[in-house]
Protein backbone atom coordinates (compact mmCIF):
# COMPACT_ATOMS: atom_id res chain seq x y z
CA UNK A 1 0.00 0.00 0.00
CA UNK A 2 2.53 2.52 1.06
CA UNK A 3 4.46 2.07 -2.19
CA UNK A 4 1.22 2.72 -4.25
CA UNK A 5 0.68 6.00 -2.01
CA UNK A 6 4.31 6.86 -2.87
CA UNK A 7 3.69 6.27 -6.64
CA UNK A 8 0.77 8.70 -6.08
CA UNK A 9 2.13 11.00 -4.39
CA UNK A 10 5.58 11.07 -6.55
CA UNK A 11 2.69 11.27 -9.73
CA UNK A 12 1.61 14.18 -8.14
CA UNK A 13 4.89 15.66 -7.79
CA UNK A 14 5.41 15.33 -11.55
CA UNK A 15 1.73 16.64 -12.37
CA UNK A 16 2.84 20.07 -10.35
CA UNK A 17 6.61 19.94 -11.93
CA UNK A 18 4.79 20.10 -15.12
CA UNK A 19 2.69 22.19 -14.36
CA UNK A 20 5.16 24.77 -13.33
CA UNK A 21 7.07 23.69 -16.20
CA UNK A 22 4.29 24.71 -18.48
CA UNK A 23 3.32 27.90 -16.86
CA UNK A 24 7.32 28.94 -16.97
CA UNK A 25 6.91 27.79 -20.72
CA UNK A 26 4.62 29.72 -21.77
CA UNK A 27 5.53 32.53 -19.71
CA UNK A 28 9.31 32.69 -21.28
CA UNK A 29 7.70 31.75 -24.73
CA UNK A 30 5.33 35.25 -24.42
CA UNK A 31 8.71 36.99 -22.78
CA UNK A 32 10.78 36.07 -25.86
CA UNK A 33 7.86 37.72 -28.37
CA UNK A 34 7.21 40.43 -26.10
CA UNK A 35 10.58 42.20 -25.15
CA UNK A 36 11.57 42.70 -29.11
CA UNK A 37 8.08 43.49 -30.18
CA UNK A 38 7.57 46.57 -27.24
CA UNK A 39 11.29 47.59 -28.18
CA UNK A 40 10.22 47.77 -31.96
CA UNK A 41 6.72 49.41 -31.19
CA UNK A 42 8.12 52.39 -28.84
CA UNK A 43 11.93 52.90 -31.06
CA UNK A 44 9.98 51.65 -34.70
CA UNK A 45 6.37 52.05 -34.81
CA UNK A 46 6.21 55.11 -32.72
CA UNK A 47 8.50 57.43 -34.04
CA UNK A 48 6.51 57.35 -37.70
CA UNK A 49 3.65 58.36 -35.87
CA UNK A 50 5.19 61.02 -34.47
CA UNK A 51 6.69 61.97 -37.84
CA UNK A 52 3.49 62.12 -39.01
CA UNK A 53 1.67 63.96 -36.26
CA UNK A 54 5.05 66.85 -36.89
CA UNK A 55 4.49 66.81 -40.46
CA UNK A 56 0.69 67.81 -39.89
CA UNK A 57 2.07 70.90 -37.31
CA UNK A 58 3.14 74.73 -37.82
CA UNK A 59 6.90 75.24 -37.57
CA UNK A 60 7.59 77.89 -34.84
CA UNK A 61 10.66 79.51 -33.20
CA UNK A 62 10.83 77.62 -30.10
CA UNK A 63 12.18 74.00 -28.67
CA UNK A 64 10.68 71.66 -30.27
CA UNK A 65 10.51 74.23 -33.11
CA UNK A 66 6.87 72.88 -34.05
CA UNK A 67 3.42 73.61 -32.38
CA UNK A 68 0.67 72.19 -31.33
CA UNK A 69 2.95 69.74 -29.32
CA UNK A 70 0.63 67.46 -27.56
CA UNK A 71 1.26 68.20 -23.94
CA UNK A 72 -0.72 65.14 -22.39
CA UNK A 73 -0.73 67.23 -19.29
CA UNK A 74 -3.29 69.30 -20.96
CA UNK A 75 -5.91 67.04 -20.68
CA UNK A 76 -8.46 65.37 -23.57
CA UNK A 77 -9.51 69.25 -23.76
CA UNK A 78 -5.99 70.24 -24.51
CA UNK A 79 -5.54 67.45 -27.11
CA UNK A 80 -9.04 68.28 -28.83
CA UNK A 81 -8.05 71.60 -29.46
CA UNK A 82 -4.93 70.33 -30.49
CA UNK A 83 -6.20 68.46 -33.27
CA UNK A 84 -8.12 71.31 -34.55
CA UNK A 85 -4.91 73.31 -35.03
CA UNK A 86 -3.21 70.63 -37.17
CA UNK A 87 -3.18 71.66 -41.19
CA UNK A 88 -1.37 69.62 -44.37
CA UNK A 89 -0.26 72.99 -45.35
CA UNK A 90 3.01 71.46 -45.35
CA UNK A 91 2.69 69.03 -47.87
CA UNK A 92 0.64 71.66 -50.29
CA UNK A 93 4.08 73.53 -50.15
CA UNK A 94 5.77 70.53 -51.22
CA UNK A 95 3.30 70.26 -54.41
CA UNK A 96 3.73 73.95 -54.69
CA UNK A 97 7.32 74.19 -55.02
CA UNK A 98 9.05 72.72 -57.77
CA UNK A 99 12.14 72.08 -55.68
CA UNK A 100 10.50 69.10 -53.77
CA UNK A 101 9.13 67.48 -56.79
CA UNK A 102 12.13 67.39 -58.49
CA UNK A 103 13.93 65.84 -55.82
CA UNK A 104 11.54 62.88 -55.74
CA UNK A 105 11.47 62.50 -59.09
CA UNK A 106 15.35 63.00 -59.69
CA UNK A 107 15.91 60.44 -56.72
CA UNK A 108 13.83 57.48 -58.04
CA UNK A 109 15.67 58.21 -61.53
CA UNK A 110 18.72 57.92 -60.33
CA UNK A 111 17.70 54.79 -57.85
CA UNK A 112 16.73 52.89 -61.07
CA UNK A 113 19.11 53.33 -63.36
CA UNK A 114 21.85 52.66 -60.48
CA UNK A 115 19.78 49.65 -59.90
CA UNK A 116 19.82 48.77 -63.17
CA UNK A 117 24.03 49.16 -63.46
CA UNK A 118 24.44 47.48 -60.55
CA UNK A 119 22.39 44.51 -61.92
CA UNK A 120 24.13 44.54 -65.29
CA UNK A 121 27.53 44.36 -63.48
CA UNK A 122 26.87 42.24 -60.54
CA UNK A 123 25.30 39.40 -62.95
CA UNK A 124 28.09 38.28 -64.24
CA UNK A 125 29.97 38.27 -60.74
CA UNK A 126 27.34 36.24 -59.02
CA UNK A 127 27.20 33.79 -61.86
CA UNK A 128 31.15 33.39 -62.43
CA UNK A 129 30.55 32.51 -59.05
CA UNK A 130 27.93 30.07 -58.73
CA UNK A 131 30.00 28.41 -61.85
CA UNK A 132 33.54 28.54 -59.55
CA UNK A 133 34.70 25.36 -58.35
CA UNK A 134 33.25 24.55 -55.54
CA UNK A 135 36.44 24.82 -53.09
CA UNK A 136 36.76 28.31 -54.07
CA UNK A 137 33.46 29.42 -53.41
CA UNK A 138 33.36 30.20 -50.12
CA UNK A 139 36.53 32.41 -50.64
CA UNK A 140 35.02 33.75 -53.46
CA UNK A 141 31.74 34.74 -51.17
CA UNK A 142 33.61 36.11 -48.40
CA UNK A 143 35.65 38.51 -50.76
CA UNK A 144 31.90 39.79 -51.94
CA UNK A 145 31.00 40.30 -48.08
CA UNK A 146 33.92 41.92 -46.76
CA UNK A 147 33.84 45.30 -48.50
CA UNK A 148 30.41 45.17 -46.91
CA UNK A 149 31.61 45.38 -43.39
CA UNK A 150 34.10 48.05 -44.20
CA UNK A 151 32.25 51.87 -43.89
CA UNK A 152 29.82 53.28 -46.24
CA UNK A 153 31.30 56.55 -45.66
CA UNK A 154 35.40 55.27 -46.32
CA UNK A 155 33.87 53.75 -49.48
CA UNK A 156 32.42 56.38 -50.96
CA UNK A 157 35.39 58.93 -49.32
CA UNK A 158 37.60 56.50 -51.36
CA UNK A 159 36.12 57.58 -54.64
CA UNK A 160 37.33 61.34 -54.21
CA UNK A 161 40.45 61.17 -54.54
CA UNK A 162 40.08 58.99 -57.56
CA UNK A 163 37.30 60.85 -59.11
CA UNK A 164 38.70 64.18 -59.03
CA UNK A 165 39.62 66.31 -61.76
CA UNK A 166 43.44 65.84 -60.91
CA UNK A 167 42.60 62.73 -59.15
CA UNK A 168 43.91 58.95 -60.12
CA UNK A 169 41.50 57.87 -62.59
CA UNK A 170 43.00 61.29 -65.02
CA UNK A 171 46.55 60.59 -64.04
CA UNK A 172 46.45 57.54 -65.32
CA UNK A 173 44.36 57.95 -68.29
CA UNK A 174 46.61 61.26 -69.17
CA UNK A 175 49.85 58.43 -68.80
CA UNK A 176 48.25 56.20 -71.28
CA UNK A 177 47.39 59.12 -73.82
CA UNK A 178 43.86 58.72 -73.57
CA UNK A 179 43.04 61.81 -73.01
CA UNK A 180 44.56 65.47 -73.13
CA UNK A 181 42.10 67.38 -70.32
CA UNK A 182 40.94 65.87 -67.55
CA UNK A 183 37.34 64.13 -67.66
CA UNK A 184 34.61 65.95 -65.00
CA UNK A 185 33.22 63.04 -63.44
CA UNK A 186 33.20 63.91 -59.19
CA UNK A 187 30.05 66.31 -58.64
CA UNK A 188 27.99 65.09 -61.93
CA UNK A 189 25.46 62.07 -61.72
CA UNK A 190 27.65 59.84 -63.11
CA UNK A 191 29.61 60.14 -60.00
CA UNK A 192 26.24 59.19 -57.80
CA UNK A 193 25.64 55.81 -60.30
CA UNK A 194 29.50 55.19 -59.62
CA UNK A 195 29.23 55.83 -55.75
CA UNK A 196 25.41 53.44 -55.35
CA UNK A 197 26.62 50.97 -57.95
CA UNK A 198 30.05 50.27 -55.86
CA UNK A 199 28.33 50.90 -52.44
CA UNK A 200 25.86 48.07 -52.63
CA UNK A 201 27.43 46.12 -55.15
CA UNK A 202 27.45 43.44 -52.49
CA UNK A 203 23.69 43.85 -52.03
CA UNK A 204 22.77 43.32 -55.55
CA UNK A 205 25.79 39.65 -55.93
CA UNK A 206 24.69 38.13 -52.88
CA UNK A 207 20.94 37.45 -53.76
CA UNK A 208 21.43 36.75 -57.43
CA UNK A 209 24.55 34.09 -55.97
CA UNK A 210 22.10 32.35 -54.05
CA UNK A 211 19.35 31.36 -56.55
CA UNK A 212 22.14 30.65 -59.40
CA UNK A 213 24.03 28.93 -56.61
CA UNK A 214 20.97 26.40 -56.20
CA UNK A 215 20.46 26.39 -60.10
CA UNK A 216 20.83 22.91 -61.95
CA UNK A 217 23.39 23.60 -64.29
CA UNK A 218 22.46 19.97 -66.31
CA UNK A 219 19.59 21.76 -67.72
CA UNK A 220 21.39 24.40 -70.11
CA UNK A 221 23.89 20.93 -71.06
CA UNK A 222 20.45 19.64 -71.57
CA UNK A 223 18.86 22.80 -73.63
CA UNK A 224 22.06 22.97 -75.84
CA UNK A 225 21.79 19.43 -76.71
CA UNK A 226 18.96 19.64 -77.86
CA UNK A 227 19.89 22.54 -80.09
CA UNK A 228 19.29 25.20 -78.01
CA UNK A 229 22.10 28.01 -78.51
CA UNK A 230 23.94 29.31 -75.63
CA UNK A 231 22.41 32.59 -75.46
CA UNK A 232 18.98 31.30 -75.91
CA UNK A 233 19.23 28.77 -72.97
CA UNK A 234 20.42 31.99 -70.84
CA UNK A 235 17.85 33.43 -71.58
CA UNK A 236 14.86 30.63 -71.83
CA UNK A 237 16.83 29.15 -68.28
CA UNK A 238 19.01 30.94 -66.24
CA UNK A 239 17.15 34.14 -66.02
CA UNK A 240 13.87 33.38 -65.33
CA UNK A 241 15.47 30.53 -62.77
CA UNK A 242 17.25 33.50 -61.05
CA UNK A 243 14.24 35.51 -61.41
CA UNK A 244 13.41 36.02 -57.12
CA UNK A 245 17.21 36.79 -56.97
CA UNK A 246 17.12 39.49 -59.40
CA UNK A 247 13.95 40.95 -57.49
CA UNK A 248 15.70 40.66 -53.98
CA UNK A 249 18.74 42.37 -55.04
CA UNK A 250 16.87 45.16 -56.92
CA UNK A 251 15.16 46.00 -54.13
CA UNK A 252 17.83 45.69 -51.76
CA UNK A 253 19.88 48.40 -54.00
CA UNK A 254 16.78 50.41 -55.54
CA UNK A 255 14.85 51.08 -52.02
CA UNK A 256 17.65 52.71 -49.94
CA UNK A 257 19.02 54.06 -53.42
CA UNK A 258 15.97 56.45 -53.32
CA UNK A 259 16.63 57.82 -50.13
CA UNK A 260 20.39 57.99 -49.86
CA UNK A 261 22.18 60.75 -48.40
CA UNK A 262 26.01 60.76 -47.91
CA UNK A 263 26.38 59.55 -51.80
CA UNK A 264 25.19 62.46 -53.50
CA UNK A 265 26.19 64.44 -50.61
CA UNK A 266 30.12 63.79 -51.13
CA UNK A 267 30.15 62.89 -55.22
CA UNK A 268 27.04 65.07 -56.74
CA UNK A 269 27.01 68.60 -57.61
CA UNK A 270 25.37 71.47 -55.98
CA UNK A 271 22.94 71.07 -58.57
CA UNK A 272 22.03 67.19 -58.57
CA UNK A 273 19.11 66.88 -55.99
CA UNK A 274 18.03 64.04 -54.10
CA UNK A 275 15.32 63.15 -51.43
CA UNK A 276 17.67 62.15 -48.68
CA UNK A 277 19.69 65.55 -49.39
CA UNK A 278 16.45 67.69 -49.55
CA UNK A 279 15.24 66.08 -46.60
CA UNK A 280 18.63 66.93 -44.57
CA UNK A 281 19.23 70.42 -45.34
CA UNK A 282 15.74 70.74 -44.51
CA UNK A 283 16.82 70.09 -41.64
CA UNK A 284 19.73 70.81 -40.26
CA UNK A 285 20.43 73.75 -41.94
CA UNK A 286 16.32 75.32 -42.30
CA UNK A 287 15.69 74.11 -38.76
CA UNK A 288 12.43 73.67 -40.46
CA UNK A 289 10.94 70.02 -38.51
CA UNK A 290 7.74 70.18 -39.54
CA UNK A 291 8.65 70.13 -43.92
CA UNK A 292 11.58 67.85 -43.48
CA UNK A 293 8.59 65.37 -41.86
CA UNK A 294 6.32 65.81 -44.37
CA UNK A 295 9.37 65.24 -47.09
CA UNK A 296 10.06 62.06 -44.84
CA UNK A 297 6.28 60.99 -44.96
CA UNK A 298 6.06 60.91 -48.64
CA UNK A 299 9.11 59.87 -49.48
CA UNK A 300 7.70 56.94 -47.62
CA UNK A 301 4.54 56.56 -49.14
CA UNK A 302 6.90 56.27 -52.35
CA UNK A 303 9.08 53.29 -51.08
CA UNK A 304 5.89 51.52 -49.30
CA UNK A 305 5.32 49.24 -52.58
CA UNK A 306 8.41 48.27 -52.81
CA UNK A 307 9.41 47.85 -49.40
CA UNK A 308 6.05 45.20 -49.33
CA UNK A 309 7.09 43.65 -52.19
CA UNK A 310 10.75 42.90 -50.46
CA UNK A 311 9.10 41.57 -47.36
CA UNK A 312 6.96 39.61 -49.17
CA UNK A 313 9.70 38.08 -51.17
CA UNK A 314 11.80 37.74 -47.62
CA UNK A 315 8.49 35.94 -46.11
CA UNK A 316 8.41 33.13 -49.00
CA UNK A 317 11.61 32.71 -49.07
CA UNK A 318 11.51 32.02 -45.34
CA UNK A 319 8.40 29.60 -45.14
CA UNK A 320 10.47 27.80 -48.03
CA UNK A 321 13.42 27.88 -45.60
CA UNK A 322 10.62 26.20 -43.20
CA UNK B 1 32.39 21.04 -63.68
CA UNK B 2 35.88 23.18 -63.88
CA UNK B 3 35.37 22.76 -67.53
CA UNK B 4 32.59 25.35 -67.43
CA UNK B 5 33.92 27.62 -65.39
CA UNK B 6 35.23 29.49 -68.93
CA UNK B 7 37.51 32.40 -69.48
CA UNK B 8 34.37 34.89 -69.25
CA UNK B 9 33.15 33.58 -65.42
CA UNK B 10 36.98 34.09 -64.47
CA UNK B 11 37.56 37.69 -65.94
CA UNK B 12 33.85 38.96 -65.09
CA UNK B 13 35.29 38.08 -61.56
CA UNK B 14 38.20 39.28 -61.54
CA UNK B 15 37.35 42.45 -62.82
CA UNK B 16 34.49 42.62 -60.25
CA UNK B 17 36.61 42.02 -57.14
CA UNK B 18 39.13 44.98 -58.63
CA UNK B 19 36.13 46.92 -58.80
CA UNK B 20 35.69 46.15 -54.87
CA UNK B 21 38.96 46.28 -53.52
CA UNK B 22 40.97 48.79 -56.21
CA UNK B 23 39.64 52.03 -54.08
CA UNK B 24 40.50 50.61 -51.02
CA UNK B 25 43.46 49.81 -51.97
CA UNK B 26 44.63 53.47 -53.15
CA UNK B 27 43.26 54.69 -50.05
CA UNK B 28 45.09 52.73 -48.01
CA UNK B 29 48.55 53.39 -50.47
CA UNK B 30 47.61 56.98 -49.95
CA UNK B 31 47.91 57.14 -46.51
CA UNK B 32 51.52 56.14 -46.01
CA UNK B 33 52.17 59.20 -48.46
CA UNK B 34 54.80 61.91 -47.58
CA UNK B 35 53.14 64.40 -49.78
CA UNK B 36 50.26 66.62 -48.14
CA UNK B 37 48.93 66.68 -51.92
CA UNK B 38 46.92 63.45 -51.80
CA UNK B 39 47.33 62.04 -54.88
CA UNK B 40 50.86 62.86 -55.75
CA UNK B 41 53.10 60.62 -54.34
CA UNK B 42 56.59 61.89 -52.84
CA UNK B 43 57.53 58.71 -50.80
CA UNK B 44 56.45 56.80 -47.93
CA UNK B 45 55.71 58.02 -44.64
CA UNK B 46 53.76 57.36 -41.56
CA UNK B 47 53.65 60.72 -40.34
CA UNK B 48 49.67 61.26 -40.99
CA UNK B 49 49.74 58.20 -38.49
CA UNK B 50 51.70 59.87 -35.38
CA UNK B 51 49.92 63.18 -35.85
CA UNK B 52 46.55 61.20 -35.47
CA UNK B 53 47.58 60.21 -32.09
CA UNK B 54 47.61 63.93 -31.04
CA UNK B 55 44.26 65.09 -32.50
CA UNK B 56 41.96 65.19 -29.13
CA UNK B 57 38.95 65.55 -30.70
CA UNK B 58 39.83 62.68 -33.18
CA UNK B 59 40.76 60.35 -30.12
CA UNK B 60 37.68 61.46 -28.07
CA UNK B 61 35.20 60.76 -31.01
CA UNK B 62 37.14 57.67 -31.65
CA UNK B 63 36.21 56.24 -27.88
CA UNK B 64 32.64 57.32 -27.82
CA UNK B 65 32.16 55.48 -30.91
CA UNK B 66 33.86 52.68 -29.49
CA UNK B 67 31.58 52.60 -26.06
CA UNK B 68 28.27 53.08 -28.55
CA UNK B 69 29.08 50.65 -30.77
CA UNK B 70 29.96 47.75 -27.85
CA UNK B 71 27.02 48.42 -25.69
CA UNK B 72 24.39 48.91 -28.93
CA UNK B 73 25.93 45.70 -30.33
CA UNK B 74 25.48 43.57 -27.11
CA UNK B 75 21.45 45.04 -26.81
CA UNK B 76 20.86 44.40 -30.25
CA UNK B 77 22.27 40.87 -30.11
CA UNK B 78 20.37 39.88 -27.37
CA UNK B 79 17.14 41.47 -28.63
CA UNK B 80 18.09 40.10 -31.99
CA UNK B 81 18.21 36.97 -30.70
CA UNK B 82 15.17 37.17 -29.44
CA UNK B 83 13.10 37.98 -32.06
CA UNK B 84 14.49 35.61 -34.56
CA UNK B 85 13.31 33.36 -31.86
CA UNK B 86 10.10 34.48 -31.86
CA UNK B 87 10.16 34.47 -35.86
CA UNK B 88 11.07 31.01 -36.41
CA UNK B 89 9.52 29.13 -33.29
CA UNK B 90 6.15 30.61 -32.65
CA UNK B 91 4.42 30.56 -36.15
CA UNK B 92 1.40 31.71 -34.44
CA UNK B 93 0.85 34.68 -32.52
CA UNK B 94 -1.31 37.67 -32.30
CA UNK B 95 0.07 40.82 -34.70
CA UNK B 96 2.69 38.41 -36.06
CA UNK B 97 2.21 40.19 -39.47
CA UNK B 98 3.09 43.45 -37.82
CA UNK B 99 5.95 42.19 -36.00
CA UNK B 100 7.43 40.19 -39.35
CA UNK B 101 7.18 43.97 -41.28
CA UNK B 102 8.82 45.51 -38.24
CA UNK B 103 11.83 43.28 -38.19
CA UNK B 104 12.66 43.70 -42.00
CA UNK B 105 11.45 46.99 -43.04
CA UNK B 106 14.65 48.78 -41.15
CA UNK B 107 16.72 46.66 -43.27
CA UNK B 108 15.74 49.10 -46.36
CA UNK B 109 14.44 52.04 -44.88
CA UNK B 110 16.70 54.53 -45.99
CA UNK B 111 18.85 56.03 -43.39
CA UNK B 112 17.47 59.76 -43.41
CA UNK B 113 13.86 58.66 -42.01
CA UNK B 114 15.06 56.21 -39.25
CA UNK B 115 17.23 59.13 -38.21
CA UNK B 116 14.76 62.02 -38.42
CA UNK B 117 11.94 59.56 -36.40
CA UNK B 118 14.09 58.34 -33.57
CA UNK B 119 15.11 62.24 -33.23
CA UNK B 120 11.13 63.15 -33.02
CA UNK B 121 10.73 60.32 -30.72
CA UNK B 122 13.55 61.60 -28.15
CA UNK B 123 12.41 65.49 -28.32
CA UNK B 124 8.87 63.85 -28.08
CA UNK B 125 9.56 62.07 -24.97
CA UNK B 126 12.20 64.99 -23.48
CA UNK B 127 14.69 62.59 -23.79
CA UNK B 128 18.36 64.70 -23.95
CA UNK B 129 20.09 63.87 -26.94
CA UNK B 130 23.76 62.46 -26.61
CA UNK B 131 25.54 59.38 -26.17
CA UNK B 132 22.24 57.51 -24.98
CA UNK B 133 20.04 58.97 -27.44
CA UNK B 134 22.47 57.08 -30.32
CA UNK B 135 23.04 54.05 -28.56
CA UNK B 136 19.18 52.90 -28.55
CA UNK B 137 19.07 54.26 -32.08
CA UNK B 138 22.20 51.84 -32.59
CA UNK B 139 20.19 48.50 -30.81
CA UNK B 140 17.11 49.58 -33.09
CA UNK B 141 17.81 49.39 -36.22
CA UNK B 142 21.31 46.88 -35.96
CA UNK B 143 18.77 44.29 -33.97
CA UNK B 144 17.11 43.50 -37.49
CA UNK B 145 19.98 42.57 -38.64
CA UNK B 146 21.08 40.52 -36.05
CA UNK B 147 17.43 38.47 -36.15
CA UNK B 148 18.07 38.03 -39.86
CA UNK B 149 21.48 36.53 -39.24
CA UNK B 150 19.96 34.26 -36.71
CA UNK B 151 16.99 33.46 -38.03
CA UNK B 152 18.73 32.28 -41.31
CA UNK B 153 20.32 29.94 -39.06
CA UNK B 154 17.45 28.61 -36.53
CA UNK B 155 16.04 27.69 -40.16
CA UNK B 156 18.18 25.20 -41.14
CA UNK B 157 18.62 23.84 -37.03
CA UNK B 158 17.97 20.46 -36.69
CA UNK B 159 14.82 20.60 -34.20
CA UNK B 160 14.51 17.67 -32.95
CA UNK B 161 17.37 18.19 -30.69
CA UNK B 162 15.04 20.47 -28.75
CA UNK B 163 12.34 18.28 -28.93
CA UNK B 164 14.41 15.48 -27.60
CA UNK B 165 16.01 17.93 -24.90
CA UNK B 166 12.60 18.80 -23.87
CA UNK B 167 11.61 15.00 -23.79
CA UNK B 168 13.74 14.28 -21.36
CA UNK B 169 12.36 16.65 -19.24
CA UNK B 170 14.89 19.46 -19.43
CA UNK B 171 12.94 22.82 -18.98
CA UNK B 172 12.57 25.49 -22.46
CA UNK B 173 15.01 27.66 -20.61
CA UNK B 174 17.31 24.88 -20.26
CA UNK B 175 17.06 23.43 -23.63
CA UNK B 176 17.84 26.71 -25.29
CA UNK B 177 21.38 27.51 -23.27
CA UNK B 178 22.13 23.61 -23.59
CA UNK B 179 21.31 22.87 -26.84
CA UNK B 180 19.96 25.39 -29.11
CA UNK B 181 22.51 28.52 -28.24
CA UNK B 182 25.88 26.19 -28.67
CA UNK B 183 24.19 25.05 -32.27
CA UNK B 184 23.25 29.10 -33.41
CA UNK B 185 26.29 30.69 -31.47
CA UNK B 186 28.32 31.34 -34.46
CA UNK B 187 25.64 33.10 -35.97
CA UNK B 188 25.01 35.02 -32.98
CA UNK B 189 28.61 36.06 -32.35
CA UNK B 190 28.51 36.85 -36.60
CA UNK B 191 25.32 39.20 -35.44
CA UNK B 192 27.31 40.51 -32.93
CA UNK B 193 30.29 41.55 -35.35
CA UNK B 194 27.70 42.64 -37.74
CA UNK B 195 25.98 45.01 -35.34
CA UNK B 196 29.14 46.30 -33.90
CA UNK B 197 30.60 47.43 -37.45
CA UNK B 198 27.24 48.84 -38.68
CA UNK B 199 27.48 50.90 -35.63
CA UNK B 200 31.31 51.48 -35.76
CA UNK B 201 30.17 53.03 -39.66
CA UNK B 202 27.02 54.70 -39.02
CA UNK B 203 27.18 58.32 -39.83
CA UNK B 204 23.42 59.44 -40.82
CA UNK B 205 21.45 58.19 -38.07
CA UNK B 206 24.01 59.21 -35.38
CA UNK B 207 24.03 62.22 -36.82
CA UNK B 208 19.92 62.99 -36.24
CA UNK B 209 20.63 61.44 -33.29
CA UNK B 210 23.60 62.49 -31.27
CA UNK B 211 23.82 65.72 -28.97
CA UNK B 212 26.50 68.12 -27.88
CA UNK B 213 29.13 65.75 -26.25
CA UNK B 214 28.88 62.44 -28.23
CA UNK B 215 30.01 63.08 -31.53
CA UNK B 216 31.31 59.93 -33.08
CA UNK B 217 34.05 59.05 -35.78
CA UNK B 218 32.03 59.23 -38.58
CA UNK B 219 30.54 62.28 -37.89
CA UNK B 220 33.74 63.90 -37.42
CA UNK B 221 35.50 62.39 -40.65
CA UNK B 222 32.06 63.50 -42.30
CA UNK B 223 32.92 67.65 -41.34
CA UNK B 224 37.27 67.04 -42.20
CA UNK B 225 35.95 64.91 -45.85
CA UNK B 226 33.60 68.15 -46.42
CA UNK B 227 36.14 70.37 -46.69
CA UNK B 228 38.41 67.71 -48.65
CA UNK B 229 40.92 64.63 -48.86
CA UNK B 230 43.35 64.85 -46.55
CA UNK B 231 46.23 62.65 -45.38
CA UNK B 232 45.09 62.33 -41.66
CA UNK B 233 41.95 61.30 -43.17
CA UNK B 234 43.06 58.40 -45.44
CA UNK B 235 45.44 57.37 -41.85
CA UNK B 236 41.79 57.09 -39.48
CA UNK B 237 40.08 55.43 -42.69
CA UNK B 238 43.05 52.78 -42.94
CA UNK B 239 43.05 52.35 -39.63
CA UNK B 240 39.15 51.54 -39.01
CA UNK B 241 39.50 49.24 -42.30
CA UNK B 242 42.33 47.41 -40.74
CA UNK B 243 39.93 46.74 -37.05
CA UNK B 244 37.20 45.60 -39.25
CA UNK B 245 39.24 43.42 -41.74
CA UNK B 246 41.54 41.58 -39.10
CA UNK B 247 38.12 41.00 -36.96
CA UNK B 248 35.67 39.00 -39.55
CA UNK B 249 39.15 37.33 -41.06
CA UNK B 250 39.72 36.24 -37.77
CA UNK B 251 35.78 35.52 -36.97
CA UNK B 252 35.33 33.69 -40.18
CA UNK B 253 38.87 31.46 -39.49
CA UNK B 254 37.56 30.27 -35.89
CA UNK B 255 34.27 29.65 -37.36
CA UNK B 256 36.14 27.22 -40.15
CA UNK B 257 38.49 25.24 -37.93
CA UNK B 258 35.42 24.82 -35.08
CA UNK B 259 33.64 23.27 -38.70
CA UNK B 260 36.19 21.12 -39.64
CA UNK B 261 36.69 20.22 -35.56
CA UNK B 262 32.66 18.71 -36.05
CA UNK B 263 33.40 17.59 -39.07
CA UNK B 264 36.05 15.42 -37.88
CA UNK B 265 34.07 14.99 -34.15
CA UNK B 266 31.12 13.17 -36.59
CA UNK B 267 33.08 11.25 -38.64
CA UNK B 268 34.68 9.67 -35.73
CA UNK B 269 31.31 8.76 -33.66
CA UNK B 270 30.15 7.55 -36.98
CA UNK B 271 33.41 4.97 -36.61
CA UNK B 272 33.49 4.59 -33.35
Amino acid sequence: MAEVADDTRAQGAAADRREENGLLQTLTSRLVIIIPYVWLLVFFLAPFIIVFKISVSQPTIAMPPYTPTLDPAEGIGGLIEAFGQFSFENYVWLTQDALYINAYLSSVVIAAVSTLLALLVGYPIAYGMARAPASVRPLLLMLVILPFWTSFLIRVYAWIGILKPEGLLNQFLFSLGVIDTPLIILNTNTAIFIGIVYSYLPFMVLPLYATLEKMDFSLIEAAQDLGCTPSGAFWKITVPLSLPGVVAGSMLVFIPAVGEFVIPDLLGGSRTLMIGKTLWNEFFSNRDWPVSSAVAVILLLILVVPIMFFQRAQARAQEEGR
Amino acid sequence: MNASWSRFNIASIVLGFAFLYLPIVLLVIYSFNESRLVTVWAGFSTRWYSQLLQNQGLMDAAWVTARVAFISASVATVLGTLAAIALTRHTRFRGRVLFTGMVFAPLVMPEVITGLSLLLLFVAIGFERGFMTVTLAHITFSMCFVAVVVQSRLLTFDRSLEEAAMDLGAPPVKTFFQVTLPVIAPAVVSGWMLAFTLSLDDLVIASFTSGPGATTLPMKIYSQVRLGVTPEINAICTILIGVVAVGVIAASLVNKRREVQRLRDEQAAQRG
